[in-house]
């Protein structure tokens, strides 16, 4: 790859092609090995160290040692490519392993993941990704440093990056070992510093160059083992070809059988759930839409902050840095929302039709409604509670289950759906090998911001600016191992679960973040002490009031949990801002020179191509 | 009389505004009351948080990609 440089970007559809024909392949056989009576614990590892092997490959093929392949991929990825790495990039385990079935369990209003983290793209491309991509800029911080000027702000920039990126990449590192574990029959911790070892291949040696190209082969995987499961699970449920259009019939089929089972009105008992735990039944209706204020504040809420989040989070705002030029930055981020929505869009049929599977007594692997010692006897169930991820408690003793006596961690929708309906285990291998490229792509983008920002902004450009290029890179790398260590290290103590972490990094660079990155393109007037008392003080008030609510016990204030707490930390952030910097000098002739040439596509990057 | 680096950046913003009016409307109007569009019939509140929002935002980007660069274009201000 490396000697074909300009022949492999003109025969990038040929490569992926054949890539994906190959995996497809791989299925197959593994298939046919299953058949033919291979253990299910050596096809898990088939898949597991075939996938791997590959982003590997990719990885040391795609290795450098010029800072602009290093740091921005050369800028020649096209942008529909671009849009599926940035899809990888930014679909984490919690997109593919959480979200159907957070659905799943919480109904609608977890459905507001679903518009924050489609819609916040709409931000990227309108307000941030094309200025970014015409200043030219290797870095998040690298933008904040020179529009503002000054080492203040940039470092500022670099602790907020540091903290919402670590936040985000420890959840990923946990999805990895989660998922390893899972398919290798290891211990977690162990599953974790595998993880962590192939999450290093793929980046260590060619940066963002090397991940981007991983990244869309990750996307190919991960695709692939979304949609296969639903699909069958739509047709063998006779709902209709494509589950995207039969999902509104079984949605309405749904809350038939809600009514029939009860779910809203038998709820677990006291002792059920303190024996199930953290488990959970199902307790909400698939449609149960914001009836009162306070339920729409909530959805609003949470829609807001995910999507401020999406285009103030340097791993996925660094992909359009890529780009060849301002437009493509643009196409790209178009691009990128249409490769997310494939997978979104599945993600609520998948835990509809799952729960048609569970739920409806004209299904065959429907549970609800038999018998205690059928349902226990059944291998998955058996499989699931023995790893901790589900548990059936009759909590009445009449020796049926109740929808209220079944408990249930969210995972198990995707990770679990293939044994629930029956399917053969080449397909669990499939969505195992999934959820690993989900989790090690979006990790593998989140370690280079880190170590980017840390190389580039903090070493580079603040502690030794005369330092050559190969210094500079190898500083890079030796950062990016003993972040990635410290990351596994942090997520082998399980500290919280994958989606509270991740919803944590959106708030945390939201209000940090997000009104710096747009006033420095939208408000010439922006200065830096407005910029630095924006970053400071949004953070801090966003920071402290996590902690006040999520750890000090504090009562919300008008519904703001954990999940949102970017709600305290913007107005903050955008008040401080303005105040600040009208009070302040208003910045020089050369920065406001500087700004409106962001503004205009045409012409050179405010930074130059290697600096 | 204006450059036309300012008429350029008068049309960006106005397209800018567009954009985001739409995009408010999909992501916050639409379901605060997504109650009032259930019916008997069909899960609305459903579909557009599964689905409606999210293929409207993906037009409403590649609308405003191409809305764009035809204003680069016609103040020959364009990248390519």
């Amino acid at each position: 790859m490396l000697k074909l440089e300009g022949g492999f970007i003109a025969n990038l559809g040929r490569v992926y092609g054949l890539y994906t024909l190959g995996f497809l392949a791989f299925v197959i056989l593994m298939a046919i090995l299953e058949a033919s009576g291979v253990s299910n614990k050596v096809i898990g590892w088939l898949f597991v160290a075939f996938t791997v092997a590959i982003y590997a490959l990719i990885g040391i093929l795609s290795r450098t040692m010029e800072s602009s392949q290093y740091y921005v991929a050369g800028r020649e990825v096209p942008a529909v490519y671009n849009g599926m790495a940035t899809a990888a990039d930014w679909m984490s385990g919690a997109s593919f392993i959480a979200m159907a079935g957070g659905i799943y369990l919480n109904g609608y209003p977890y459905m507001a993941f679903l518009v924050g983290w489609t819609g916040g793209y709409v931000l990227v491309a309108s307000l941030i990704a094309p200025y970014l991509r015409k200043f030219g800029c290797y870095t998040v911080p690298d933008f904040i440093g020179t529009r503002y000027g000054g080492n203040i702000a940039r470092l500022c920039a670099v602790i907020i990056l540091v903290v919402a990126s670590f936040t985000y990449v420890t959840a990923q590192i946990n999805g990895t070992g989660t998922v390893a574990a899972r398919a290798l029959q290891i211990p977690f911790e162990v599953g974790v510093w595998i993880g962590l070892a192939g999450i290093l291949f793929c980046s260590m040696l060619g940066g963002m160059r090397a991940v981007t190209w991983t990244q869309v082969a990750q996307y190919i995987v991960l695709i692939i083992a979304y949609l296969i499961p639903v699909f069958w699970m739509s047709n063998k449920l006779g709902y209709g070809l494509i589950p995207h259009f039969a999902q509104f019939d079984a949605v309405s089929r749904v809350q038939e059988l809600e009514s029939l089972l009860g779910v809203k009105e038998l709820l677990p008992t006291a002792e059920a759930q303190a024996e199930a735990g953290k488990l959970a039944a199902l307790k909400v209706g698939i449609n149960d839409a914001s009836a009162s204020a306070m339920a729409s504040w909530k959805f609003f809420t949470l829609v807001l902050c995910m999507m401020a989040g999406t285009a103030s989070l340097p791993h996925v705002l660094m992909r359009y840095f890529t780009t060849s030029s301002v437009s493509a930055a643009r196409q790209s981020v178009g691009w990128s929302l249409l490769f997310i929505c494939l997978l979104y869009l599945t993600a609520p049929a998948l835990a509809t039709f799952t729960k048609l599977s569970l739920l409806d007594p004209n299904v065959a692997t429907s549970i609800i409604g038999k018998s205690i010692s059928e349902v226990t006897s059944l291998d998955w169930i058996k499989q699931w509670s023995n790893v901790g991820f589900l548990k059936v408690v009759d909590g009445n003793g009449d020796g049926i289950l109740q929808i209220n006596e079944f408990f249930m961690r969210g995972d198990i929708v995707v990770l679990a759906t293939p044994e629930m309906a029956g399917l053969p285990y080449v397909i669990s291998g499939l969505v195992a090998a999934g959820g690993l490229a989900a989790a090690m792509s979006t990790a593998d983008g989140l370690l280079l911001a880190i170590a980017n920002a840390l190389s580039h902004d903090l070493y580079y450009k603040i502690i030794d600016p005369k330092a050559d290029t190969k210094t500079r890179l190898i500083v890079a790398r030796v950062l990016l191992v003993l972040i990635g260590a410290a990351g596994a290290f942090v997520a082998s103590l399980k500290l919280t679960s994958i989606l509270g972490a991740v919803a944590w990094a959106f708030c945390f660079a939201n209000s940090g973040l997000f009104f710096p990155l747009i006033l420095g393109v939208w408000w010439k007037r922006a200065n830096r002490a407005g910029a630095v008392a924006g970053m400071i003080g949004g953070f801090g008030a966003g920071a402290w009031y996590l902690y006040m609510v999520q750890f000090a016990g504090m009562a919300p204030w008008l519904g703001i949990d954990g999940l949102r707490f970017g709600m305290i930390g913007m107005p903050v952030s955008l008040i401080l801002m303005i105040v600040v910097s009208l009070m302040t000098e208003e910045p020089d002739a050369e920065t406001q020179k500087m700004v409106d040439e962001i503004r205009i596509p045409k012409g050179k990057t405010i930074l130059g191509a290697e600096h | 009389m204006a450059s036309k680096e300012e008429n350029h950046w008068a049309k960006t913003k106005s397209l800018t505004i567009t954009v985001l009016v739409i995009w408010a409307i999909i992501s916050f109007v639409i379901h605060w009351f997504g109650e009032s569009l259930n019916s008997d019939s069909f899960p609305g509140a459903y579909f557009m948080a599964g689905m409606g929002s999210q293929v409207a935002f993906a037009a409403l980007v590649f609308w405003f990609a191409s809305r764009q660069t035809s204003i680069d274009k016609e103040f020959g201000l364009e990248d390519e």
